[in-house]
């Protein structure tokens, strides 16, 4: 069974590929995961916050006692060309690149314009073959008008694809008023694909200790829903790659998101819930069922299910929600 | 020929050389000699390779001591070594000294001259070091300057393996050590040349070797030894010669030349000054400059101090002179004089009995001291001393720069004269450590240095504290090299970076007339005029000074610099001061900020551009038109409420006058009295806390964490809250047993650093809005009028009844802190350990300090934090050395003691007087707790009482000595650098001993003070000057050493983590009759991460098991019990957590990832088993004796 897929650009074998993660923190995961047969991964995201953070922690923390005292001219050894923080991200990529084949695809979160952005020049050069732009956009102002925000995330997208010469894919939220109008905008910014979407990590509250605490919420198959609509809208109307990205738990959820229109499935909970092998069984199941379906390729699955190829787009539209509310009874 | 000019330090010049031409550095660090070693260490860790095409090997020993017992080997087996020290540190090594040179092994020591610690310690420069080793059999070559501590080094070396003399090559500390001045390098090739391939030959032939075996270090007895110590005789003869060849060779090979005793003045001179170091410069550049206006004088610089040659020095001296005036850097009490003087007394005499002066004439020679402790010596104390040499009868024996009105030794100077060139450029800026004034400057000197033709010189002075700094730099830009090793007193140019300097100090009496004033204001250019102090807008005006403002914060926020300001500091000075054109300059600055920051980032370098881009569009002069004085005056310095001392003494230091100081001011034998640094009052906090009552739960915990005693807690009757101040906020006291009491919790805001750990620790919430706390920083300068009232009001409310404080976190945090408002750095982990000390037993206790961050913030000069309580009593606190502090203790134990044991017979011999009963009741006296204590005091009264001087024959002594009925307590308090590596013979022994001692070690890991060199309390893994690839060797278990004696108390523990287990381990370590050591994690900026999340890093620090917390209590046994007591639990949190935090880690693991992950995991392995190890402790049964 053919299943490869071709997402931003690059060939891949089947269409699973590892979501931005701590996947990928250990060498030996990932060797375990390309054992599994992953295609690429996305590494976890490096962002904006933290590069403009350990910038001023260098300088607040670490110079700020340099040349202060008669005795102690410094306190640490070789602070001058100490980055603190975001290289190691660097060093990273070029590990992983050294000890697996995959492609890597970098991750780079942020949502301000700032000098950060020229850490997507450092990203390709560390050998990332691709880079995710992570648009986690939370907007706390009440006088910043939502065109207004929206027009800063297509400028980062801008300079960030403009910088480098590597594909762009951006991951983005299903929270804009527009999707469509906003995929658009992203491919006349340079990008090369998008992502299905972003999950917001939501605080809890630590009711003895009164404060915010946040963990990780593994994701479930119902999540996929969203994503499906969505991709099954983008399929046909934009030239980006289209990866999907939560929900996709089991062999049927990634037919469902391939036949939505999804180039690339990203997995992150279903792996972190049963290990790294479970990819393998994954790719099997659906190789299984596309066979069991008489499918001679995944490529013939593609965006069958899109709106432009549903035999009922008015399910993926407005009708679709006064149906469900006609067929409610309480 | 055009030469290559380069810019830096003389440590740095030097160093360069001294690493090139050796194999071995064995090394201890040392203030000033410090940076020598680091530079050595960072080019090994760079695999740089010497002249040999090897890497020397950097050393780092447990004391100089040791590190001159590696250099004795490595030279005994035929390697070329080197090392650098000062002061302590080189009488450490002097033992080795001797026998290095009894074996004739070729080697140089370069050595920052430093002050010898004696009446106190001071890490500024003299000769009493280098002077303390004429008679080791060294040869003693001094430079005067960056440019010659390069080539003496070279010079140093070359001799040396030529004579077979082992040299101290030594320059002045911190005057030339830490000067940056233009210079010549020195390449490789001409280095080359100038070595002897030849006596680096023979070297190896001596070596020590089983392949040709010989012994060295053989026991002579009379019949032989001092036949045998004779016959190195020739090779000190031939010393001078050899030394004078190789200098000629230099000459050939670089075309500067020296000599042996270099004369510099008239031909014909008639006055002399004789002199060796950096005063040399301004001695001769003085005489030059009287010479010029009709004078007829001169300097004989002394290169070659040791083997002294006599032919050289009278070759060299003009037979003209009729007077000289030989001025020594050291001070020898008693002596008919000082070492030079007497040097050259003996050589003119032999002299004239040996023929070589030939001359009638018979100069008249006197001596002076100058320049003790890096003392300024100026070209007017050089006037002033020629001046002493024309009159008839000039003072034989003198002292200059000081005012001596005791022995009237001083000889008085014009402080007005000045040899100032108008070609020189010079200016002076005023700033704050943190604000990178200094590392700017570092910057502009280099820019102009590389940039320009002119020559350079730069100099930073620093004031005594960790937190809150000044620092003042001193730059000299001219067209020819800069021979001025003295502080500017008249710029062109003064820049003050801080605002609030302008009403402490005279910024403008450092600007000359017609100069330029640069001021970081808020206030704009129609408003400053009215925020300067009458002073400074007199002086202004009468000469004429230029002033520019402007608002560099503003600057700095609005282009992301934070509290930074140095990048726009710096573009105003070149902007205005005009040393190179504008747009040049800006370019320049730009360039390097490209080149400093270029590896950090992007983003960084852009940051710093857009502020240079900013800075001229903010940049004003203002317009002075009048100069109306409203009276505005500067703050007085302390309170005129200050004991009189503090008023006259303290004050005049702290106003930057100390050297106007006479010698009558000061006791004569180092004397000085505590608790005055109340009396400073340095308002450094940007943000102080401040209290919310309705919150509060009255814990106590930010008190105790607080590092400089700013922020307290009391009780006190309700009925006194009618007397506070309109907004002194108290709260009814939530105690049973204290109804009817009031609760206040109230900051020192001028006191307090803002370093927010009070904040951190407190756990009271808001419950309807949990981000605000008890306690909440806020702006200090709204705050300050108020809170100082408070402040007030406070320290007169009754301090509490102790007996009825119990000995928990929240009693403890009620007792007067003894130690307070030190110059500590902000949110120090250190000094909470000590307040509480202080706390608990500060009216009974001795300290012994050992030197190191303790005995700087605790002992540094002007102000002395360890304070006294309502009755008078408070901590005795002294400080030896380094590396006796154990023994040091030891001492004050055994002879308290001993002077209690005579103070109980004298009380049996009084008996008769005194009353049996209370006689009984005094002997027989439990002193175990603060009631013991306290009823003690109570009978020593009575005694007082009943015990009229002359009602015995041994009334007299008895009251001379009672208090010593009251126990005394001894704590040796110190780092880690002494208690793992430079004391810990002196510690093992002092706990050997099994005496009733109390060890308290601040470990921070690292040594502190002296800027984070390894110690052996420094973590596997962690990066460390000397260990800048990550420490290999895991922290030594200094309890577990200790303890294993068995006869002691040892603690660890960690305030930020269990601050309960701290207050049980200092009770219990008092309380154990035998030695305690207790040793307290302490939080550091040497670890790298903010400090305001000290405690949080303590947590995982134990929490990770990287500091496991434990109470090891002998007096267990005896129950049945382990003596061991486990206080933290298996470590459960990741390692990783712990380190991810701290710059010390992390940047192994940027740096070298494979090898931090390889040491993380040896590190995580070693960590757990020694918790196993501690468990199998704490649960195995004791077997009774």
């Amino acid at each position: 069974m053919n299943l490869s897929t071709t997402y931003l650009g690059l060939p891949l074998p089947h269409p699973f590929i590892i979501g931005a993660s701590p996947l990928n923190y250990k060498l030996d995961t990932v060797r375990r995961l390309e054992d599994a047969g992953a295609t690429a991964i996305v590494m976890h995201s490096l962002f904006e916050e933290q590069i403009t953070h350990f910038q001023r922690g260098v300088e607040y923390h670490l110079h700020a006692h340099e040349y202060s005292v008669s005795e102690a001219t410094t306190y640490l050894p070789g602070t001058s060309s100490f980055r603190f923080g975001p290289d190691e991200y660097l060093a990273h990529i070029a590990r992983l690149k050294q000890s697996c084949s995959l492609p890597v695809i970098a991750s780079l979160n942020g949502t301000n314009e700032g000098t950060w952005i020229d850490w997507a020049k450092l990203l390709e050069n560390a050998g990332a073959d691709a880079l995710e732009l992570n648009l986690y956009l939370l907007p706390t102002s009440d006088e910043e008008p939502g065109g207004v925000i929206e027009q800063r995330c297509f400028q980062i997208a801008r300079l960030v694809c403009q910088s480098v010469r590597i594909p762009v894919a951006v991951k983005i939220s299903p929270y804009y008023t527009s999707i469509p109008h906003f995929v658009r905008r992203l491919e006349i910014a340079g990008a090369a694909g998008v992502v299905l979407f972003n999950r917001f990590l939501q605080p809890d509250i630590d009711t003895e200790d009164l404060k915010h605490t946040t963990h990780l919420e593994l994701s479930t198959s119902s999540e996929l829903l969203p994503r499906l609509r969505w991709l099954a809208m983008l399929r046909g109307r934009t030239t980006l790659s289209l990866a999907v990205t939560g929900g996709v738990h089991t062999a049927e959820d990634a037919v469902k998101a391939i036949m939505s229109g999804a180039d690339a499935i990203q997995l992150v909970s279903v792996l972190l819930r049963h290990g790294p092998e479970k990819l393998a069984e994954l790719r099997q199941q659906l190789e299984n069922w596309l066979t069991e379906h008489e499918y001679h390729s995944l490529q013939q699955m593609k965006g069958s299910m899109s709106a432009q190829k549903t035999p009922n787009p008015d399910q993926l539209a407005r009708t679709n929600y006064l149906q469900i509310l006609q067929s409610w009874r309480a | 020929m055009t030469l290559e000019r380069k810019i830096t330090d003389a440590n740095e010049a030097c160093a360069n050389v001294a690493y090139r031409l050796s194999e071995t550095i064995a090394i201890y660090p040392i203030t000033p000699s410090s940076p020598m070693a680091e530079h050595c260490d960072e080019w090994a860790s760079e695999a740089r390779p010497n002249l040999f095409g090897t890497v020397p090997e950097v050393v780092e020993m447990q004391s100089e001591g040791g590190a001159a017992g590696v250099l004795h080997g490595a030279l005994q087996v035929g390697s070329l070594a080197t090392s650098f020290t000062a002061s302590q540190g080189l009488l450490l090594m002097i033992p080795n000294l001797y026998k290095i040179a009894g074996e004739l092994h070729p080697f140089c020591l370069h050595v920052t001259a430093r002050t010898l610690a004696s009446h106190a310690l001071s890490i500024f420069g003299d000769h009493q070091d280098v002077m303390a080793c004429r008679q080791t059999g060294f040869a003693l070559l001094a430079s005067n300057n960056v440019q010659e501590a390069q080539d003496m080094a070279a010079v140093g070396h070359a001799a040396s393996l030529e004579s077979r003399v082992p040299f101290i090559h030594f320059f002045d500390g911190f005057r030339t050590s830490h000067e940056i001045n233009t210079y010549t390098p020195i390449s490789d090739e001409a280095l080359r040349a100038l070595i002897s391939e030849e006596a680096i030959t023979a070297h190896r032939n001596r070596a020590l070797t089983p392949d040709r075996p010989q012994i060295r270090g053989t026991a002579q007895n009379p019949d032989v030894f001092f036949q045998a110590r004779e016959a190195c005789n020739p090779y000190y003869d031939a010393c001078p010669k050899i030394v004078e060849k190789v200098l000629a060779r230099f000459e050939k090979i670089t075309g500067r030349q020296y000599k042996l005793f270099e004369y510099s003045g008239h031909p014909n001179a008639e006055e002399v000054i004789i002199i060796i170091g950096s005063g040399a410069e301004t001695c001769e550049e003085t005489s030059l400059w009287l010479n010029a206006r009709g004078a007829k004088t001169g300097v004989l610089k002394v290169r070659l101090l040791r083997p002294f040659s006599l032919s050289h020095f009278i070759e060299a001296l003009p037979t003209s002179v009729r007077s000289i005036a030989v001025l020594d850097r050291t001070k020898e009490p008693g002596a008919l004089g000082e070492p030079l003087y007497m040097d050259v007394r003996t050589a003119m005499e032999d002299a004239r009995d040996t023929g070589i002066w030939t001359l009638d004439n018979h100069p008249r020679i006197i001596g002076g001291r100058y320049g003790l402790s890096s003392k300024e010596f100026t070209p007017a104390m050089v006037q002033a001393v020629y001046l002493e040499l024309k009159k008839p009868s000039p003072k034989r024996s003198f002292t200059i720069g000081i005012r001596d009105d005791v022995t009237h030794l001083s000889l008085s100077y014009d402080e007005t004269f000045t040899i100032e060139s108008p070609a020189v450029k010079r200016a002076v800026f005023f700033g704050l450590g943190a604000d990178g004034t200094v590392g700017a400057n570092k910057n502009s000197v280099k820019i102009i240095g590389d940039e320009t033709d002119y020559f350079a010189q730069a100099y930073f002075v620093y004031d005594s504290k960790k937190s809150g700094s000044m620092t003042v730099s001193h730059l000299r830009f001219g067209p020819a090299p800069i021979r001025a090793p003295y502080l500017i007193k008249d710029a062109q140019f003064v820049g003050c970076h801080q605002f609030v300097f302008m009403d402490r100090y005279d910024v403008v009496g450092h600007c000359e007339a017609g100069g330029v004033l640069l001021l970081n204001t808020l206030h704009d250019a129609n408003t400053v005029w009215n925020h300067l102090p009458d002073d400074a807008r007199q002086q202004i005006h009468t000469k004429g000074i230029r002033l520019f403002i402007i608002d560099a914060a503003k600057v700095a926020r609005s282009t992301g610099m934070g509290a930074r300001i140095n990048t726009i500091m710096q573009t105003c000075y070149f902007a205005i001061s005009g040393v190179l054109p504008r747009d040049e300059a800006i370019a320049k600055i730009k360039e390097s900020v490209a080149k400093t920051y270029g590896r950090k980032g992007e983003s960084v370098v852009r940051k710093n551009w857009e502020a240079i881009d900013h800075t001229l569009a903010n940049l004003f002069e203002v317009k002075i038109s009048d100069i109306k004085l409203n009276g505005y005056l500067r703050k007085p310095t302390v309170s005129p409420d200050a004991p009189e001392f503090v008023r006259n003494v303290t004050a005049m230091m702290l106003a930057g006058l100390g050297d106007r100081l006479p010698v009558s001011a000061f006791s004569v034998d180092g004397t000085w009295p505590t608790d005055t640094a109340r009396w400073e009052k340095r308002s450094i906090a940007a943000s102080i806390p401040v209290w919310e009552p309705d919150l509060c739960i009255q814990c106590n915990k930010c008190v105790f964490v607080c590092p400089h005693s700013a922020i307290r807690a009391k009780f006190y009757p309700d009925t006194l809250c009618a007397d506070a101040p309109d907004g002194f906020k108290h709260m009814p006291f939530k105690s049973r047993e204290k109804p009817n009491h009031a609760y206040s919790l109230q900051v020192a805001p001028e006191d307090c650093t803002g370093c927010e750990l009070c904040v951190t620790v407190c756990p009271a919430k808001d419950k309807s809005s949990p981000n605000r706390k008890a306690i909440n920083m806020a702006p200090q300068e709204p705050l300050v009028e108020c809170e100082r009232t408070y402040y007030d009001h406070f320290l007169k409310l009754p301090e509490p009844n102790v007996l009825t404080l119990d000995e928990t976190v929240k009693g403890t945090q009620f007792r007067q802190p003894l130690f307070e408002y030190s110059g500590a750095c902000s949110g120090c982990g250190e000094t909470p350990y000590i307040k509480l000390l202080t706390q608990l037993y500060g009216d009974r206790l001795v300290i012994a300090n050992a030197t190191g961050c303790s005995s700087i913030y605790g002992g540094n000069l002007p102000t002395t934090p360890y304070s006294k309580n309502h009755d008078g009593r408070g901590p005795a606190w002294s400080n030896s050395l380094f590396e006796d502090n154990a023994e040091y203790g030891l001492g004050m134990r055994v002879a308290i003691d001993r002077l209690a044991d005579r103070a109980l017979w004298l009380l049996a011999q009084c008996a008769s007087v005194i009353g049996d009963a209370l006689v009984e009741n005094i002997t027989l006296a439990n002193q175990d707790t603060e009631q013991g204590i306290l009823i003690q005091r109570g009978r020593i009264m009575a005694l007082r009482e009943r015990l009229a001087p002359k009602s015995h024959p041994h009334a007299s002594e008895l009251l001379l000595l009672a208090d010593y009925l009251v126990r005394k307590t001894v704590w040796i308090i110190g780092g880690d650098g002494w208690a793992y590596d430079i004391g810990y013979g002196g510690l093992d022994h002092v706990v050997a001993s099994g005496r009733d001692i109390n060890i308290l070690v601040l470990d921070t890991g690292v040594y502190s003070n002296t800027g984070g060199q390894q110690s052996k309390a420094t973590p596997l893994g962690a990066i460390a000057k000397f260990a800048s690839n990550g420490k290999a060797s895991p922290k030594k278990d200094l309890g577990l050493l200790l303890g294993s004696y068995g006869n002691a108390y040892v603690a660890q523990i960690a305030f930020g983590a269990k601050d309960s287990q701290t207050v049980q381990a200092f009770t219990e370590a008092e309380s154990f009759k035998g030695p305690s050591l207790v040793i307290a994690y302490s939080h550091c900026i040497a670890h790298g991460y903010n400090m305001n999340a000290g405690l949080e890093q303590q947590k995982l620090a134990v929490s990770s098991g990287f500091f496991p917390l434990y109470r090891n209590d002998p007096r267990r046994i005896a129950s049945g019990e382990p003596a061991m007591k486990l206080d933290s639990p298996a470590p459960k949190t990741a390692l990783s957590q712990f380190m991810e935090n701290e710059a010390r880690f992390k940047m192994l693991m940027q740096r070298d990832p494979d090898r931090s992950r390889e040491l993380t995991t040896q590190s995580q392995a070693q960590l757990r088993e020694r918790y196993a190890h501690y468990e199998k402790l704490a649960t195995k049964t004791p077997t009774t004796p």
